[in-house]
């Protein structure tokens, strides 16, 4: 059983142009390694090398953020909408 | 390839301005541009000019150079963009009194395929606008060209 992801602009390029994709059910954790075997290109900017979630990667489950539900452990149901939104930051040198 | 008429950058600018001597930013939204399967540029229809989040969080260790778009504003800008059958293509944000070149923490936090405005604000003026795009591989930005219409 499957589930879909909403794939941002910035990661277009490496889910061939498409902007959802099916994978499959299980926590969010689970689905988005899921993706990253579909779609390796995916995973450097997903994943740190240490293969932790980048800390700005977000997720939402359908409007959820899923910080604030169980985070990478959050289950993901059957059908269900994981949405990926990029947030960003920086800075100038101190 | 960055379109970005003159009105817009003239929004985007007062946005930062009024940041400064803070760092201000927001989101850009619109269309790629296509040729073949390449992407050949992005064409700006509009901004979400956001808060910066940083501030809210760091102002009290000291830290005002650092910018910060919230997930919440990005979700709330693709939501408003998928609406009107656009997409998120950029981010903006101000250097004050640096120049407009991407930092070592830009290139960390940043995104590829999307473009990243700077614009270098000096004593209260602009004096440069520049847009950049992250690599594949996340090892440097390239500058792309902005051109008004
Ligand atoms: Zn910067």
């Amino acid at each position: 059983m499957s589930v879909t992801v909403r794939i941002p602009t910035p990661l277009r390029p490496y889910t061939g142009g498409k902007k959802e994709v099916s994978a499959q059910s299980g926590d969010v954790e689970g689905v988005l390694s899921a993706l990253t075997q579909s779609y390796p290109d995916l995973r450097r900017h997903l994943f740190t090398e240490q293969g932790v979630l980048r800390s700005f990667v977000n997720v939402y489950l359908g409007d959820e953020d899923v910080r604030f539900l169980n985070g990478p452990k959050t289950p993901v149901p059957d059908g269900a909408q994981l949405s990926i939104v990029p947030s960003v930051a920086g800075g100038v040198p101190q | 390839m960055l379109t970005l008429t003159s009105s817009l950058l003239v929004r985007m600018h007062q946005h930062l301005l009024g940041g400064y001597p803070r760092e201000a930013c927001g989101i850009m939204i619109g269309q790629e541009t296509y040729d073949g399967a390449q992407q050949s540029g992005k064409i700006v229809h509009d901004l979400v000019l956001v808060s910066n989040a940083w501030e809210v969080e760091s102002e009290r260790e000291g830290l005002r150079n650092r910018y910060l778009i919230s997930p919440e504003d990005v979700a709330r800008a693709d939501r408003e963009a998928s609406q009107r059958g656009l997409d998120i293509i950029g981010f903006f944000h101000s250097h004050p009194d640096h120049p407009a070149r991407p930092s070592e923490t830009d290139r960390e936090f940043a995104w590829p395929n999307v473009s990243f405005v700077i614009v270098s604000v000096e004593a209260g003026q602009v004096v440069d606008t520049r847009s950049w795009v992250l690599r594949d591989d996340r090892s440097a930005f390239d500058e792309e060209p902005i051109t008004g219409s």
